[in-house]
């Protein structure tokens, strides 16, 4: 059988984005002074940097899945007036520059702000700056994945097998999570994916509003920049090790769950 | 009757506004054509679809009365619901979708998945127990299907369509065992489709609708002998008129006189099986009544015979033989004469 002939340009430009992706991590597995890797990875700093990381990024994961849901839920099924007007500002933190939003996030939860307070006085809780602030910033950076895949995954659900649970007699919240929650699986694995990775490389809002300390707020992302200027073959190894990291997470995952393709 | 639904709701270009009873011991098809509102009629029994206005009560419940308020959801009406593609839980096991309704419903999970189990057995798939819906022939998800509905022990069992996703070859043998399955079940019984022989195989009694309105109810023979619609007409095949009778002849809407032997006075249906009506080349000369011209606007093959259809004064269908219609050579557009006996014409009040 001949095979279909592919068209040349179509090609040559696919290679060129692909080569695009590919020189940068190559450049960075050469350029990585394998010697001090050991040293590198096994300081307290990196070690620290990276299990604050890993915490906080599933944190941000969990909080997006608890709050997302629901969110994309109301979202896909609800309508109510001003429902595009919410959609557009939950989702925005999708185009906003993360520094922006780290703004925003010490205007509203900062000591002096609108609810931190309030939060301040009445509680004695203070968020920026501790770890729970990492975990807010890299929720309202990566949350809007996750809401807008699983939206997109219950609107395009067919919705008559919840009716027919409905009709085995099923109540709303085994409809939801023996009959919804299974169907629409696939698009809250990958939204689960997407904000997880997004918090995982999350710099701008963190280092805004939680700052930068060491083993509280100080985050991978952030360790490899400061390391940049005082030790730049350090900071080689650990984005090395960040690469690794999401690298097997997607290949594991996607293996695992959405078959491979 | 065990069953009253009387539903009136907008859905659409659908305006629907049926009565729907089921006695005791009944099977009852709903039979109509494609977007008459069969569907939407039985997701209105099942609380689906809320009413505009009516009432549906089973046993004399009510599960649903506008004039009151009252409203019983979906999951607390003893209704079972065979979907037209099943809507089997892809997710789920053949075991855990049968087993679904019970537990649902709060059956502990060891009687749950014992009773599934005896369901599959029934069905004679208890060996897929562990199988996904995907993995099954079309038959054996309509059986699954079928039993999943009847887990829960319904008291009122719908379904929709039942045989339609099949393909011909299954269709048969399927209908036959879902035939055997519905009499064994001892609720009613509710089976919406739009195949005549299909309602004919299984059900006592048919509810034909057209346009979302009640256009004809009676017993499989009744319907067939006594067509109320052009629908139920030519899904039996005969000539249908309609017409003000008087002594010996039928006087139709749109002007020409039928001679019928029956024929006495009022508002009447009147048939004319195909097979009565005779062609010929020239005007013919003898005893039968009606004798008109016409023009030729279609020719069907069925089998052996032939059915030519006529358009003119008076639009009939005639069933001949091949070698008739060779002989005659007849063809599409050519000019002929049809006749049947005013014997041969079945006349009843409409």
């Amino acid at each position: 059988m001949r095979r279909e002939r592919v068209p040349i340009v179509v090609v040559a430009l696919a290679a060129i984005g692909a080569a695009f992706f590919i020189l940068p991590l190559l450049a960075l597995v050469v350029r990585s002074p394998w010697g001090d890797a050991v040293k590198a990875l096994t300081a307290p700093e990196t070690i620290e940097a990276l299990k604050l990381s890993l915490i906080a990024s599933l944190s941000a994961t969990a909080v997006g899945l608890v709050l997302g849901v629901p969110l994309a839920w109301v979202f896909a099924r609800v309508a109510f007036p001003g429902r595009s007007l919410l959609r557009a500002l939950t989702t925005l933190p999708m185009v906003l520059p993360p520094v922006v939003g780290g703004i925003a996030l010490l205007l509203a939860f900062g000591r002096r702000g609108l609810v931190g307070s309030w939060l301040d006085s009445t509680f004695g809780i203070t968020l920026p700056f501790t770890t729970a602030g990492v975990v807010m910033a890299e929720t309202f950076v990566a949350m809007p994945f996750l809401i807008i895949t699983v939206e997109a995954g219950l609107r395009s659900m067919d919705r008559r097998y919840e009716e027919a649970a409905r009709t085995l007699g099923a109540k709303r919240w085994t409809v939801f999570t023996r009959v919804t929650l299974p169907l629409i699986g696939p698009s809250l694995f990958a939204g689960a994916v997407l904000c997880w990775a997004r918090a995982l490389g999350e710099f701008g809002a963190t280092i805004t509003f939680a700052g930068n300390f060491p083993g509280v707020t100080q985050t991978m992302p952030l360790a490899v920049y400061l390391l940049l200027e005082t030790n730049q073959e350090a900071s080689y190894i650990l984005s090395l090790v960040l690469l690794l990291i999401s690298l097997l997470f997607l290949i594991a995952l996607r293996h695992r769950w959405l078959g491979s393709a | 009757m065990s069953l009253e639904a009387t539903v009136q709701l907008t859905l659409g270009a659908l305006a629907l506004d049926m009565e729907v009873g089921i006695e005791e011991g009944e099977v009852v098809a709903l039979l109509g054509p494609n977007g008459a509102g069969k569907t939407t009629l039985l997701r209105a029994i099942a609380g689906l679809v809320p009413l505009e206005s009516g009432h549906v009560r089973l046993d004399g419940r009510v599960l649903e009365d506008t004039a009151s308020g009252e409203y019983i959801p979906t999951e607390r009406r003893p209704i079972g619901v065979v979907f037209q593609d099943y809507l089997l839980f892809p997710h789920l096991s053949v075991l855990d979708n049968v087993a679904f309704g019970l537990r649902s419903r709060g059956t502990r999970p060891r009687e749950a998945y014992d009773r599934a189990a005896q369901w599959l057995d029934r069905v004679g798939l208890r060996s897929y127990a562990k199988a996904k819906p995907g993995a099954l022939s079309g038959g054996q998800r309509q059986r699954v299907a079928l039993a999943r509905a009847l887990a829960p022990d319904p008291r009122l069992l719908l379904l929709d369509e039942p045989l339609a996703a099949l393909d011909a070859t299954t269709r048969a043998e399927v209908r036959r065992d879902l035939k055997h399955h519905l009499a064994s079940f001892p609720g009613l019984r509710l089976v919406v489709t739009h195949d005549p022989l299909e309602a004919a195989a299984l059900a006592d009694r048919l509810v034909v609708m057209e346009h979302g309105r009640l256009v004809q109810t009676g017993t499989p023979a009744e319907v067939t002998e006594h067509p109320r619609s052009q629908y139920v007409a030519d899904l039996v095949g005969v000539n249908l008129m309609r017409g003000q009778a008087d002594q010996g002849s039928v006087r139709l809407a749109n002007g020409p006189m039928v001679a019928a032997a029956g024929a006495e006075s009022g508002d009447v249906f009147a048939v004319v099986h195909p097979r009565a009506v005779a062609l010929y080349r020239q005007r013919p000369e003898g005893s039968p009544r009606n004798v008109w011209p016409g023009r030729i606007t279609g020719i069907d093959l069925m089998g052996g015979r032939v059915r030519v259809r006529i358009g003119g004064e008076l639009p009939v269908v005639a069933e001949v033989t091949q070698a008739a219609l060779r002989e005659l050579g007849l063809e599409e557009g050519g000019e002929v004469w049809l006749s049947f006996k005013a014997t041969e014409v079945g006349v009843y009040p409409a």
